[in-house]
Formats: C-alpha cells, structure tokens, sequence
C-alpha cells in the first residue's frame, strides 16, 4: 500500500507526542524496482505497462476474431468501440471523424485503465496521477490536431483562421491574436494534461488521507468510531473515484476529438 | 515502497521525468498500434459486413414479397381469364345446342312435309286409279245391264264409251249436288 510508512508507523490517535502523520507529495513518489544505470524502473511505470497488456488483452480477445454474430467478450468490446465512436466521435466530427476513432478509442481505454489502477487492489496507484503520462499522451494530440490542421487549411491558413478569425474590428486582433495563439497552441495542451493529472492526484491524495486516518484513529474508545467514519469515508471516495476515472477518461477522449474537430475545419 | 524525499527538488508534480514521458508515450503507441492498425480495422470491416447483412437481408426479403405479390396478381389474372374462358366455352356451346335444335327442327319440318306430300300424291294416285278402275268396272257393269234391259249389245267400242262417260259425269254431277245439299 502507499501509505506503507505511515501504517508501519504505529502511530495512533491519543498517543503521546503523536501527530497525525498527514501524506504528502511523498506517496506519489517510489523507491526503484530496479535500476539500470541511471534509469529507475519505478511501480508507476509498471502500471502503466500492465494497462497496456490489459487493453490490448481485452481487445485482442474481442476483436481478434471477429464475429458476424457477436459472443462474449466481443459484445463488449463492441460496446467500448461504439460508444467511443457514436457518443465522441460522430458527436464531435461527425461521420468524417470516424478515421480518428481508433486514436481516440485507445485514448479512452488506456486512460481509463491507467486511472482504474487507483482503485484496484496491490496496484492501488493512479499511474496518471504522474503528470508524465497525460503529458506523452497529449503530446501526441498535439502533434495530432496541429498536423491535421496545417494539412487541411495550409500552414498560414492555419494560423490565420486561428488568430483572425474573420468579422471583427483591426484594433481587436492586436489582442486576440497572441491570445488565441496562446490558447490553442500552449493553454490546449497544459489543461489538457493538467486536468487528467490534477484529478487523479486529488483523488489519491484524498483516499490515502482517509485510509491513513483509519488508521491514525483506530483505538479501543471513542477512537473506533472515528476510525469506523474514516473507513466509510474511504469507501464512499473510491466509489467516488471510479465515475471520476470514467468521467476523465471521457473528458480527455471527448476534447481531443473536438480539437481534431477544430483542426480538420476553420471555426467561424 | 515509498521513496522517502532524497530531495526537495524531486517533489515538484507538475514537472515530467524524461524517463516516464518516454515509457508513456512508448505504452500509448503500443496500445495505438494494436488497436489501430490490427484489431479495430478488423471489428470496423465486420461491423459493416454486418450492417451490410442486415440491409442486404432486408432489401431480399422485399424483394421476395414483391415476387410473391406480382405471382398473385398473375395467378389472379390467370383465374379471371379462365373464368372468361369457360364463360365463352359454355355460351359457345349453348349456341350451338340451340343451332343443331334448331337445324334439326327444321329438318324434321322438311321430313315431314316431305312425308305429307307424298302422302298426298299417293292418295291422289291412288283414288285417280282407283277412279279409273272404278270407271271401267262400272262402265263394264252398266253396259252389262243396259244391254241386257235393252237387249242390245252395244258392241261398239266407242260409242259404249261416250255412254258409260255421259252416265258417269250425269252420276257425279248428281253427287256433287248432293253433297252441296247436305252441305247446306
């Protein structure tokens, strides 16, 4: 568990010069599974390859051999694909969005799998609690939706649909230019990233608070109750967790698909 | 497993290790290139042959009932004509029966005015001959008679001729007046 040290501490409420040993930024930091040179293999990085061999897994015994009439596993990964495809992409595209809908489907599962680590038992680690993993994922956005948008409005179309766009008075562009460049070339892509990350760092930070304090308040009076509170707290919150972990995984996929959207046609 | 603080510098969460972005990016790739490339192309062919089958199935089975119907409508079309036809056939033949009644109607009329006709000359020869004869014997008998009353043989031919005619014509004239008379 992340809280290894603080259980370990034996540290209880009403103990004499015992604090509540709150968690801090530490819990997101692991020691090295192994090293190799200078390199660190650390739990989140492993994590986040598990998620890879779950999703590609689960897809792989949906889709690999696929039925006219579907059974089993395929039913659901059917679902998966469907609702990425129906509900994001043609909702935010349209039909010509649907050659994205692959890039848009691996966003969503392996988001949402990397999230779900934050719930499952002995991983117990949000791996996109690390700004490091949206961050490799929206760089590829970003590439993505700035590619698209040079090819389908040219270079300097581009940019110009971006920073002028059309039907307002000239003083204006002296501030919307820099302001919409910023937005969409920098703001888009930190929020992006940010927003995963911040939630997912929240709410680890929130369920290994209460799980400490369990912990903390755990003694044969008054302090069982507070201990039981905690406890019910704790499960309310990964309950919690696991719409946010969705909601999220939606969240990052839906907006990708709208910047792809904005990419493929000037906005007016 | 917690990695104790070794320094504060470390603890910034908003700045990404170079190591962890790579395997990030590497993982996603990976996760993008079996889901892209092998697996969703697979299930999106699939889902439209499916599509495909269904409106396919669809459009064969209209296909089918308007088959059916336009056998319908020909069998319907056949049963009206084969009505008309034994309709035809059955005033055909109704005039005919009533053609051959008729034809053999007439020549039953003919055969029996034919019949009647020869009928009628039978008995006219008949009573011409029988009148003939009838003369002849009478003539014979009256001359017979008269030439025994008048004992005279009235030997000649001729002359005995033009007597039984004159007696005979007063005898018929005296029956025709006769019968005018019962007549009457």
């Amino acid at each position: 568990m992340a809280a290894d040290v603080q259980l370990a501490s034996s540290c209880h409420l009403f103990d004499p010069g015992c604090g509540f040993p709150s968690p801090g930024l530490n819990i997101y930091e692991f020691k090295p599974i192994f090293s190799i040179g200078s390199f660190d293999f650390t739990k989140p990085m492993l994590l986040c390859l598990i998620s890879v061999l779950i999703v590609v897994g689960f897809f792989w015994s949906a889709f690999a051999k696929p039925k006219m009439v579907p059974r089993g596993m395929q039913n659901v990964g059917e679902l998966g694909y469907l609702f990425v495809r129906d509900q994001i992409s043609r909702e935010t595209i349209g039909k010509k969005g649907d050659k994205f809908v692959p890039f848009l489907v691996s966003i969503f599962f392996f988001v949402w799998i990397m999230n779900l680590m934050s719930i499952i038992p002995l991983a117990q680690f949000p791996v996109t609690s690390r700004i490091a993993y949206p961050a490799s994922i929206v760089g590829m956005v970003w590439l993505t939706y700035m590619y698209l948008g040079i090819k389908h409005q040219g270079f300097v179309g581009y940019f110009k649909n971006m920073m002028f766009p059309p039907g307002l008075p000239k003083w204006l562009y002296f501030l919307l230019a820099p302001i919409e460049f910023l937005s969409n070339v920098i703001v888009r892509p930190f929020t992006l990233a940010v927003r995963l990350f911040a939630n997912m760092f929240a709410g680890h930070m929130l369920i290994v608070t209460f799980s400490v304090a369990t912990w903390y308040l755990l003694g044969p009076t008054i302090g069982a109750l507070y201990s039981a509170t905690s406890f019910i707290v704790v499960v309310a919150l990964v309950a919690f967790e696991l719409l946010i972990q969705g909601l999220q995984a939606y969240i990052i996929t839906l907006l990708t698909a709208s910047y792809i959207s904005s990419s493929l046609e000037a906005e007016h | 497993m917690i990695y104790l603080a070794s320094g504060e510098e470390e603890m910034n969460p908003l700045l990404p290790p170079l190591d962890e972005i790579i395997i990030g990016g590497v993982a996603f790739l990976i996760v993008f290139f079996f889901l892209g490339k092998v697996l969703l192309p697979k299930i999106q062919k699939t889902l439209a042959d499916r599509t495909d089958a269904i409106e396919g199935g669809l459009a064969r089975a209209s296909e089918a009932q308007a088959e059916a119907q336009a056998e319908l409508e020909r069998y319907r079309a056949q049963l009206i004509d084969a009505r008309r036809e034994a309709g035809r056939l059955t005033e055909d033949a109704r005039e005919q029966g009533a053609a051959a009644l008729a034809e053999m109607r007439a020549e039953g009329a003919r055969i029996k005015d034919e019949i009647v006709a020869s009928g009628h000359a039978q008995i006219d020869a008949d009573r011409k001959q029988a009148s003939a004869v009838l003369r002849q014997d009478i003539g014979k008998l009256a001359t017979e008679l008269a030439g025994r009353i008048v004992g005279e043989s009235l030997e000649d031919e001729a002359r005995q001729r033009r007597v039984v005619d004159r007696f005979l014509d007063e005898l018929e004239a005296k029956a025709a007046a006769q019968t005018a008379e019962q007549v009457r």
